[in-house]
């Protein structure tokens, strides 16, 4: 578990750093040209389409993928189910480094990105759902990053300053509850404002507690997948005791993520029956609303409480990726299928290439720094010296 | 004691009524615009598609030259909207019920009453003045476009040609022309007088006579009256508005009053949550506490009881040791007895 | 009761700045809240 011996292992021409650096390269390309030539230099946004594949993935999605950070807090801290301990550290990391990214995608997505702390210190404006949002990330990032950082002073030694972090641990998962709970549901808010645009099935007075419940679901499933991720790549790194409940946090997981689909399929279902909308299930995006609701709801709903009464891990861990993949579904059909839905073909927006590029590339730099941050810092395993308290 | 039972009854009804009316703050009463907040009735029938309101804005607000002049007609073939170098276009309709004779129309901001940009900007870049213009503050502008999102009428544009210094370019109602007195740069320009500025409530009163008078000329609708809460622009027009161009499905409700209701729970949870969580952590960290004792205790007292058991087998095992061993004492002292009486008994005889 | 509002925004926008300032204020103020309880529990351990 020493640098040195994982510096050995991992060459620095590995498949993984030449894919990376590739990604990067271009990356940094793409920059240079946002910020020479202008949003129009490399996206497809337009004056009927504001907003594009920046945000209906990287923050849309970056947000609600992020989730996991303090759906596993709440259920080890708050609750007190301690058998998930294991599952805490890289959750909080993996939420970090989430809503770090996205930060960095929205300073290539706003016009001037030097102006975001202008709303708090400046000019607010209270009236918008988007300073609510910006207020409750700002704030929840900074929890994040307090919640993460007892790791990185770990690795460092430094014991005192660890010490008064820790004990922060109860008051800023409160917060961390609070905050997500706040800006999660108020993603959703931001649709509200627009009920001539985005298509009557996706559109409801609910949208806040939509988007709530379901970046729960989310959470959970992207701790399960992450899990089975950071298996495949870093089992070197984990201890006994994560080795040891893995299974435990994927069939507890998935056992609650059950009931949170099953609350949101039922709320998703009201939402429809609140507008009368059921004549509209026969359209063409009334088909498109069941293949997310059946195909990417429901049935991963199923395939969990199958998966947890038969106790099986495996089908478990796929079922988490289809609600992830559901989740991201749902968030783009809200913020670029489903909106604008109205405009004639002709005018509708389709991503540039640059844009799924820059968010390539954001990604990247986020699985760079987990890895770094995962070799190095007790986030699989518990630091020696500091094996008493968490 | 001395009230009678039937005005007891009535102030009581009167008391229960009183609470069933809604106070005036708490169901967000009705506002009045300030009295002088001026607009623009655009008289759609009188518009011949000249394109000099064009024009004069471009100039009005030294916005770049365009592509192509403003007297070439072959612009008005496609449908235009407002764009980072245009706060204003005249589009051209063929419509069905007269046929032949197209039908021209100017679109530009339509500066609501409760403006949706201004709702939606979390810099407040947005302002509804008092003499009725919408404006837009570029100085504190971040650049997010979620205004464009929430614009009902898609007017906002933005410059995304510009790399570090793009703006939404949006009609000002000529605003600052108006605070020196002077009228918008289209209203002057208009050759037809198809625009009429003035204030919102006399244009109102001017457009109602119009349609009263000449009822086979217009369609019985102000468009702007109402719609998303009211608009300072207003139209009217001889077909159909949706056939010019007009959403007519945006409803009357205002657009800060649509995310209101969810801003209004956010401090409820801001509030809530943390005691609810703090109480639920105390609970089960109570709950655990209390299980862990009552499992302390139980694993003591059996033990105890384990051990007391095992101490009472021991005495009575003890105890039948000593009474065996007793037994046996006394069967081989009886034995010894029996057999020296059978050898005294033997020897005696 | 419009109070020199003229128009819902300009309402929303002056009791919803005040409501956010009240907001932070009381999350600032349950922090002390915990402590004080928190205190007290240590003691008790």
């Amino acid at each position: 578990m020493s640098e040195p011996a994982s510096a050995f292992e991992r060459p620095l021409l590995s498949p993984f750093n030449v894919v990376a650096g590739i990604i990067v390269l271009v990356g940094l390309w793409i920059t240079y040209l946002r910020f020479t030539g202008g949003l129009g230099a490399v996206t497809n946004l337009d004056q009927n389409n504001a907003w594009g594949f920046w945000i209906g993935f990287d923050l849309l999605c970056g947000v609600a993928l992020a989730a996991g950070g303090y759906t596993t807090a709440a259920a080890v801290e708050i609750f007190g189910m301690k058998k998930f301990h294991a599952a805490l550290r890289p959750a909080l990391l993996t939420g970090f480094l989430g809503y770090s990214l996205v930060v960095i995608a929205l300073t290539y997505d706003v016009g001037r990105p030097w102006r975001l702390p202008y709303p708090f210190v400046l000019s607010p404006g209270p009236t918008s759902v988007l300073f609510e949002v910006g207020a409750c990330v700002l704030l929840y990032l900074i929890v994040l990053f307090l919640e993460f950082s007892p790791m990185a002073l770990e690795w460092l030694g430094e014991r005192r300053l660890r010490r008064i972090l820790v004990r922060l641990t109860l008051l800023l998962t409160i917060f961390g509850i609070t905050l997500s709970t706040l800006h999660q549901s108020s993603l959703g808010a931001l649709f509200l404002i627009a009920p001539s645009k985005l298509h009557p099935l996706w559109y409801s007075s609910y949208l806040p507690v939509f988007f709530f419940v379901s970046s729960v679901a989310a959470g959970l499933s992207m701790v399960i997948f992450e899990g089975t991720l950071a298996r495949r790549s870093f089992s070197d790194k984990m201890d006994d005791e994560h080795k040891g409940t893995a299974d435990a946090v994927v069939l507890g997981f998935g056992k609650a993520a059950a009931f949170v689909l099953a609350a949101y399929f039922a709320i998703k279902v009201f939402g429809v029956a609140l507008d009368d909308n059921w004549g509209l299930l026969g359209t063409g995006y009334g088909l498109w609303f069941l293949v997310e609701m059946i195909g990417f709801v429901l049935l991963p709903c199923f395939l969990y409480l199958v998966g947890t009464r038969d106790r099986n891990v495996k089908l478990i861990r796929w079922t988490a990726f289809l609600t992830v993949l559901g989740i991201v579904l749902n968030r783009l059909n809200i913020c670029l299928i489903c909106f604008n839905w109205q405009l004639p073909a002709q005018d509708r927006y389709v991503p540039h290439w640059m844009e799924i590029g820059l968010s390539v590339f954001v990604v990247t730099l986020g699985v760079v720094a987990y890895r770094f941050i995962v070799t190095r810092m007790p986030v699989f395993y518990e630091h020696p010296d500091f094996s008493e308290g968490h | 004691m001395s009230i009678s039972r039937r005005r007891f009854l009535k102030s009581m009804t009167a008391f229960g009524v009183a609470m069933t009316v809604p106070k005036a703050g708490g169901a967000y009463g009705s506002f009045a615009s300030h009295p002088d907040s001026c607009g623009v009735l655009h008289d759609i029938t009188l518009c011949i598609g000249c394109r000099l309101c064009e024009k004069a804005c471009n100039e009005v607000n030294d916005l770049p030259a365009p592509e192509r002049p403003f007297d070439d007609e072959s612009v008005l073939e496609k449908r235009r909207r407002s764009d980072d170098k245009s706060f204003t276009v005249v589009n051209r309709y063929q419509v069905d019920s007269r046929p032949g004779s197209p039908i021209f129309r100017k679109l530009q901001c339509n500066h609501c009453r409760e403006p949706a940009c201004a709702s939606s900007c979390f810099v407040a870049a947005y302002a509804k003045t008092p003499e009725g213009a919408v404006v837009y503050d570029p100085s504190v502008c971040v650049g997010c476009r979620y205004c464009m999102i929430a614009c009902p009428f898609d007017v906002p544009a933005y410059e995304y040609d510009e790399a570090l210094e793009p703006k939404i370019m949006k009609c000002t109602l000529c605003h600052p022309r108006l605070l020196e007195g002077k009228l918008p740069g289209c209203v002057e320009a208009c050759p037809q007088e198809s625009l009429l500025f003035g204030r919102r409530e006399d244009l109102i009163a001017v457009a109602r006579e119009r349609i009263h008078r000449h009822p086979d000329r217009y369609v019985d609708h102000i468009y702007g009256e109402h719609e998303v809460g009211g608009t300072n622009w207003l139209y009217i027009s001889g077909v159909p508005f949706e056939e010019v161009g007009f959403r007519t499905d945006l409803g009357t409700t205002p657009a800060p009053k649509l995310t209101s209701g969810a801003l209004s729970v956010v401090p409820v949870i801001a509030g809530v949550w943390p005691a609810l969580l703090g109480g639920i952590y105390l609970m089960t960290r109570t709950k655990e506490k209390t299980s862990a004792r009552e499992k302390a205790t139980a694993v003591r007292e059996a033990i105890d009881a384990t051990q007391a058991a095992a101490d009472e087998a021991r005495k009575k095992a003890a105890e039948k040791a000593k009474a065996d061993q007793e037994k046996a004492v006394q069967a081989a002292v009886k034995k010894a007895l029996d057999q020296a009486a059978k050898e005294s008994a033997k020897e005696g005889s | 009761m419009s109070e020199g509002f003229h128009s819902l925004q300009e309402f929303l926008h002056h009791t919803k700045g005040v409501l956010y300032l009240l907001s932070v204020a009381y999350l600032i103020g349950f922090v002390f809240f915990w402590r004080y309880l928190h205190d007290r529990e240590r003691e008790d351990d």
